[in-house]
C-alpha cells in the first residue's frame, strides 16, 4: 500500500435556502491562488439560481424581519463565535485567495470576526438612533422607527474575499433585510467556507444565500428583479453600474452608494451601511386629555 | 384497455356483481412504469411562446377554489373579482373557467359572476369526507344547483369503495348525477385515501360508469393530494372511455399544485397521455387557490423580460 494519499478534489456548492445545491444550469468553473496553482472547483451561478435565492429570501424575510432585534444580535454574535472555532481554515482560505502573507491574512480574519461582533451590537440600537419622538404642532404623538427593506441583492468586493464580503452583509442582516449575495468571481473560497458557518450558526435558511458565480452576467437579472428592495453594486465594474442603477429605479430600489475602488474595509464603519436597508415608518396617534 | 372489458360497459351497469366482475377485470396499473413515465414526461422544457401559451391555456383551466370554514360573503366577491379580471394591469389576460365555493355561497358567487361566462362550481354530498346518508347528500347537490351553480363537485363514499361495495358508490353517484339536472358532475375520487393505482383505476372507471362528466383527484383535505402519476392513471381512463363509447369526459386534478411549472407538467401529461382535445376548459382543470398567482406572475416574467414578485399580484 502506498504511503501518499489521494487528496479529495472539491467541487463547491451554492448556498440558497439553508442548502447546498448545484447551479441550476449544471456549470461550475476551477478556482486558482493568486499564482495561479489550482484550489477547487465551484458552482457557476446562473439567472435561475438568482431567481431561486430571491425566493427563499422572500420566504424567510418575515421571520428574520419579526424577530426581535435582541435575538438578531445573538444570532450574528453566534456567527462569530462560530468563525472563530474555524479561524485556522478561514486564515488559510484567505492567504489562498488573496495571496497574502500569515500575518496579513490573520489580522483580516480577525477583522472579519471582529465586524460580525460589531454589527451584532448594532441592531438593537439602530432605532433608538436612527428613530425619533417628533416634535409635532398638534395633539399628536408622532414617532418614526426604521423597518427594514426587504430582500437586498448584494455584490460582494472582488478583491477582499472575506472582510469586504463579512463588511457588505453583517450591516444588511442587521438592519432585519434578507440578502442574496453574488461572491467575489475570481476569490470565492473564503465566502464558500462562511456558507458552511451560516448553515451551522443560528442564522435562519434563506436569510443568507450565497451563489459564486460572475457579478457582470448575473447584475442585470437581480437589478431588474421586481422582489428585490435594494442593491449594493460594491463587486460590479464602476462603469457597469448607471446601467443598472437605472434599471433598478425601475422597481425603486433602494442602491448603495459605493466608491469606484474598494475602500480599505480594516477602518471600523459607521452607519452608512445600514441606513439604506431601512424605510422610516411614522406614526401619528391622537393624544387624549 | 383490451376490447373485451369495453363491450362489456353496459353490461357492467347491470347489477352490483356484474359491476364488481368488470371493475376487478380491469388490468393492474403498472407501478413503477406510470411513475417512470410521469417523471418523464415531467423533465419536457416548455419555453418562449409554448411556456405564453401553457401559462395563458393553464389561467383558462383554473377552477378558483376557496374552500375554508373561514369563508365570508365578503371573501367569496374578492375571489370572484379576481376570476373575471386576474391581472388587472393586464385586461387580456384570460379569465379563470369557474369558481369553486361552498353551496351556501353558491348564490353570492353566482350574483357576482352573472354575465361573465365563468362557471360557478360547488362542493356537495358532504364534502369533504362524505360521511352522511343518501338524503343529506341530495339535500346537499340539491341547496347548490337550486342556487345556481353550473358545475357540481362530489365526493365519493371512500369507506363503501374501499370495502367492496361498489354498487354503493355507483348508485350514489347516479343519484347525485340525476339530482343535479343540467349542472356538470364533477367526482371527487380522493385519491390520497385509495392507497393504490389500481384503486384509482377501479373508481375512475366506477365513476365514469355512472355518468360522472368530470373525475377529480382529491378534496385537498388530505395529503396527498393531486399527484401526476395518479392524473395520469384518470387520464388514461377518459381516454379509453372515449375509445369505448365516443364520450368526452374530463379530468380535474386538485389540490397541492401550486406553481406554474408544476401546471404545465399537467399540461404535457394531459397532451401524451390524453390527447390534444383534452387541452381545453370543458375537460381539463386545476382545482387550485394559489397556482393563479404563480401562473401571473410567470406571465409577467414572460412578457416583462424580468423576473416579477408577489407584490404586483393580488393578494387572495
Amino acid at each position: 500500500m502506498s504511503d501518499t494519499r489521494l487528496a479529495v478534489a472539491k467541487t463547491y456548492k451554492l448556498y440558497i435556502g439553508g442548502k447546498f445545491p448545484r447551479s441550476e444550469s449544471g456549470r461550475s468553473y476551477p478556482v486558482n491562488d493568486t499564482r495561479g496553482r489550482f484550489l477547487a472547483n465551484v458552482a457557476h451561478a446562473s439567472r435561475k439560481d438568482v431567481r431561486d435565492a430571491v425566493v427563499a429570501a422572500r420566504k424567510a424575510f418575515p421571520g428574520w424581519s419579526g424577530a426581535t432585534a435582541y435575538n438578531r444580535g445573538q444570532v450574528l454574535f453566534r456567527v462569530a463565535e462560530v468563525m472563530e472555532g474555524r479561524r485556522e481554515q478561514f486564515v488559510a482560505d484567505v492567504r489562498a485567495a488573496e495571496g497574502v502573507q500569515q500575518r496579513r491574512a490573520e489580522t483580516l480574519v480577525d477583522a472579519a470576526i471582529d465586524r460580525w461582533v460589531y454589527y451584532a451590537g448594532w441592531t438593537d440600537k439602530l432605532s433608538a438612533v436612527l428613530g425619533a419622538a417628533n416634535p409635532v404642532a398638534g395633539p399628536y404623538f408622532s414617532f418614526t422607527v426604521p423597518e427594514p427593506t426587504g430582500v437586498v441583492g448584494v455584490f460582494a468586493p472582488q478583491k477582499s474575499s472575506l472582510l469586504g464580503l463579512v463588511s457588505v452583509l453583517a450591516p444588511v442582516l442587521a438592519t432585519g433585510c434578507t440578502a442574496v449575495v453574488v461572491t467575489s468571481a475570481d476569490r470565492p473560497l473564503p465566502a464558500v467556507t462562511l456558507a458552511e458557518v451560516l448553515a451551522t450558526s443560528d442564522v435562519p435558511g434563506g436569510v443568507v444565500n450565497l451563489l459564486t458565480g460572475r457579478a457582470e452576467e448575473l447584475a442585470p437579472w437581480l437589478a431588474s428583479h421586481a422582489d428585490v428592495n435594494a442593491l449594493d453594486l460594491t463587486g460590479v465594474e464602476p462603469s457597469a453600474r448607471g446601467e443598472l442603477a437605472r434599471t433598478a429605479a425601475d422597481t425603486v430600489k433602494r442602491l448603495v452608494r459605493v466608491p469606484d475602488q474598494e475602500p480599505d474595509w480594516i477602518a471600523t464603519p459607521g452607519l452608512e451601511r445600514l441606513r439604506p436597508y431601512l424605510e422610516d415608518k411614522t406614526v401619528w396617534h391622537p393624544m387624549g386629555v | 384497455m383490451p376490447q373485451a372489458a369495453l363491450s362489456g360497459l353496459d353490461e357492467a351497469r347491470r347489477d352490483e356483481s356484474s359491476l364488481r366482475r368488470f371493475l376487478n377485470g380491469l388490468p393492474g396499473v403498472d407501478q413503477v412504469g406510470v411513475e417512470q413515465r410521469a417523471a418523464g414526461l415531467a423533465t419536457r422544457s416548455i419555453k418562449k411562446a409554448s411556456k405564453l401559451w401553457a401559462l395563458d391555456t393553464a389561467i383558462s383551466m383554473v377552477d378558483l377554489t376557496t374552500l375554508e370554514g373561514a369563508d365570508t360573503v365578503g371573501t367569496v366577491r374578492s375571489l370572484c373579482a379576481k376570476a373575471r379580471r386576474p391581472d388587472p394591469e393586464r385586461p387580456e389576460t384570460p379569465q379563470v373557467a369557474a369558481v369553486c365555493v361552498y353551496p351556501d355561497l353558491v348564490a353570492t358567487a353566482v350574483e357576482a359572476l352573472a354575465g361573465t361566462g365563468i362557471g360557478v362550481a360547488s362542493v356537495a354530498t358532504a364534502f369533504p369526507s362524505g360521511r352522511s346518508n343518501l338524503d343529506v347528500k341530495l339535500a346537499d347537490t340539491k341547496l347548490a344547483v337550486e342556487s345556481g351553480a353550473t358545475e357540481v363537485d362530489m365526493v365519493i363514499d371512500r369507506g363503501a369503495f374501499l370495502s367492496g361495495r361498489y354498487g354503493a358508490v355507483f348508485d350514489e353517484i347516479t343519484a347525485v348525477k340525476q339530482a343535479c339536472g343540467d349542472a356538470h358532475l364533477k367526482v371527487i375520487l380522493e385519491t390520497g385515501e385509495l392507497v393504490t393505482y389500481d384503486n384509482v383505476r377501479k373508481a375512475s372507471w366506477l365513476a365514469l360508469l355512472a355518468g360522472a362528466d368530470f373525475i377529480k383527484t382529491s378534496t385537498g383535505k388530505v395529503q396527498p393530494a393531486a399527484t401526476l402519476p395518479v392524473t395520469h392513471v384518470m387520464l388514461q381512463a377518459v381516454r379509453d372511455w372515449y375509445t369505448a363509447t365516443g364520450e368526452l369526459r374530463g379530468v380535474k386534478p386538485a389540490g397541492g399544485i401550486r406553481s406554474a411549472k408544476d401546471a404545465i407538467r399537467y399540461l404535457v401529461a394531459v397532451n401524451e397521455v390524453a390527447g390534444e382535445e383534452w387541452l381545453t376548459p370543458k375537460l381539463f382543470r386545476f382545482g387550485a387557490s394559489s397556482l393563479l398567482n404563480d401562473l401571473l406572475l410567470q406571465r409577467r416574467t414572460q412578457l416583462d423580460g424580468h423576473y416579477s414578485g408577489p407584490d404586483y399580484v393580488t393578494v387572495n
